[in-house]
């Protein structure tokens, strides 16, 4: 295919547009957390200014920033690792000792997480509150723990699938147990797609935003519902709101991109590869 | 495939312990089955009863009246119709505006890895911050960069979430939500015959008459699974309302979750709002009943 000087830079200029235009909200919340608050609501907008980080310190001591901060990491990380403790045998057994309900116990598993959640708003939050689960950090990681767990059942399921059968038979032969199989051989194997199972499940809980809102109301409150706490219309602290934005959301972004090529599988349920 | 399996199954009752599955599979079974059990049964529970919060003593049974109340209610019907408009706007918007980025990224040109990393980039951010950060630094009527951009052009500045609320939502929305279009399509496009689309070059296909005739084509079925998917999630879009409008001015942005969040935690009816939650069950099933055909004929293959 022979492409003209033009063309190319046509192609390019059309490329970097579209994602320019897509990024710009987080490159200009980016620039907003290093203005200060009369920079960050300035009308014409300041593009050239001495960057300070007085934000982030703001953030960090009235704001308590590093509670909220802890929560996410606790509950994102506590419920990954349940999910992945719970579906790991599940999917190791549907993947390579299947019988004919596997795929009905699939589907079904994939069609609980078509539940909106706002269906079961009222019972989930009367439970929590007769429980004393409301506003606790395990009840939370309880919650995102099953929310997530049909889609890391399904991953972890395409993941072995796309073992090739022989190794594992040639282990099986050579005398190795399941366990054994499964520990020395199935895991080293399939550990990247392990690991972007759980930095999808993690990305999923660390932006949930419904459960999080009505369940936490200060002591587990992570992130997205602290930084919800920011739409109070008394006072527009713009700088600060970015400032903490730009924190909740950097990490998180990191690990998107790390396991963008995974999330289209995790996602679609291996509907696309 | 079948024949392997069968051979695996045979290699390890001979060799080794043919292991029992099912303590493997029990306890994600039975998680999954209380969670979707017992809040359904709650939720069906409460629909038919009178309970509301502030007098928790006196509930009693209503038969139909929550959804009679809900049906006949001029609120559920706005709701409704503000949920359908969201969810065909975004979707609309998300497939032709990520068929385009899926495009311009698919193409080879020098820094293609970091665009591509750029334009997925909304997808990861939080509704809340997104719908914060597009609130005010960019469609704030004063302060806001479009206010100053549309100013600089001699045109009025526009109160985005007083005039036109719904399609301020929906463009926050749609912006979250174009990158996931955008990858899948992606993903899609590269598994694009490329002997197929040269054949068609030397046929004299150029430009829109390539697009519309292979390349659509090809990404019908990702398009399919992109509308599904996302139609359950924004069947649920929340955060980003309360965040922004409050479902507000007066009713403009009240969906359906937004309705029954706002019927169970600041009216206290449990019954209205488990009728309501039934409701938005059923539509999500409607949904869903196709989604997971979809994918489990993929499943076959």
């Amino acid at each position: 295919m022979e492409q003209s000087t033009a063309q190319k830079i046509a192609t390019a200029v059309f490329g970097w547009g579209v994602s320019l235009v897509m990024a710009f909200p987080i490159l200009w919340m980016t620039l907003a957390a290093f203005k200060t608050e009369n920079q960050a609501i300035s009308s014409p907008p300041v593009l050239f200014f001495r960057p300070t980080l007085e934000n982030f310190s703001a953030v960090f001591e009235r704001a308590n920033y590093p509670h909220f901060f802890m929560n996410s990491v606790v509950i994102c990380g506590g419920s990954t690792l349940l999910a992945l403790l719970i579906s790991l045998p599940a999917a190791y057994a549907m993947a390579f000792y299947p019988t004919k309900r596997t795929k009905d116990i699939l589907v079904w598993m994939l069609s609980t997480k078509m539940m909106p959640a706002v269906g079961v708003l009222v019972p989930i939050y009367l439970m929590f509150q007769s429980v004393g689960l409301m506003d606790t950090r395990i009840g939370l990681t309880a919650m995102y723990t099953l929310i997530n767990l049909p889609i890391v059942v399904w991953m972890l399921f395409t993941f072995f699938k796309d073992v090739p059968r022989e190794i594992l038979e040639a282990a099986l032969l050579d005398g190795a147990r399941p366990l054994q199989q499964f520990w020395m051989l199935l895991l080293p194997l399939t550990l990247p797609g392990i690991a972007s199972t759980c930095l999808l499940a993690t990305i999923l809980s660390w932006n949930e935003a419904f459960w999080s809102i009505n369940l936490s109301t200060s002591q587990a409150t992570p992130l997205t519902a602290f930084i919800a706490s920011f739409s109070s219309p008394e006072g527009l602290f713009w700088a600060k709101l970015s400032a903490a934005s730009l924190l909740a959301v950097g990490p998180i972004l990191v690990f998107g991109w790390m396991t963008q090529r995974q999330l289209v599988r995790g996602l679609t349920f291996g509907a696309v590869k | 495939m079948s024949q392997n399996q069968a051979k695996t199954v045979a290699v390890i009752s001979d060799e080794g312990p043919l292991i029992n599955t099912k303590p493997l599979m029990a306890p994600s079974v039975i998680l999954l089955f209380i969670w979707m059990i017992v809040p359904l049964a709650m939720t069906l529970w409460f629909s038919v009863r009178r309970y509301n919060l502030l007098d928790p003593s006196s509930t009693s049974f209503a038969g139909f009246d929550n959804y009679t109340f809900l049906l006949t209610d001029p609120t559920l019907l706005h709701a409704l119709q503000n949920t359908i408009v969201l969810v065909v706007g975004v979707l609309a918007a998300t497939i032709i505006f990520g068929v385009a980025c899926a495009m311009a990224l698919d193409a080879p040109f020098p820094g293609r890895g970091i665009a591509r990393l750029l334009c997925i980039a909304p997808f990861f951010v939080m509704p809340t911050v997104s719908a914060l950060i597009w609130k005010n630094l960019l469609m704030h009527p004063v302060n806001g960069l479009f206010s100053w951009m549309l100013k600089s052009v001699g045109l009025p500045a526009i109160d985005w979430f007083s005039d036109y609320p719904l399609i301020s939502v929906g463009i926050i929305v749609a912006w979250q939500w174009i990158p996931f279009a955008t990858l899948i399509l992606l993903t899609s496009l590269q598994s694009l015959d490329r002997e197929q689309v040269e054949a068609a070059r030397m046929d004299g296909a150029r430009g829109w008459t390539l697009f519309t005739n292979i390349t659509l084509p090809h990404l019908y079925r990702s398009m399919t699974i992109v509308v599904m998917i996302e139609t359950i999630f924004l069947l649920s879009v929340f955060a980003e309302i309360l965040v922004t409008t409050s479902g507000g001015p007066g009713e403009a942005t009240t969906t359906l979750p937004f309705l029954i969040y706002k019927t169970a935690l600041l009216d206290y009816d449990v019954g209205g709002a488990s009728a309501g939650g039934v409701v938005a069950i059923v539509l999500a099933n409607i949904v869903a009943f196709f989604l997971v055909r979809t994918i489990a004929h993929n499943l076959e293959r």
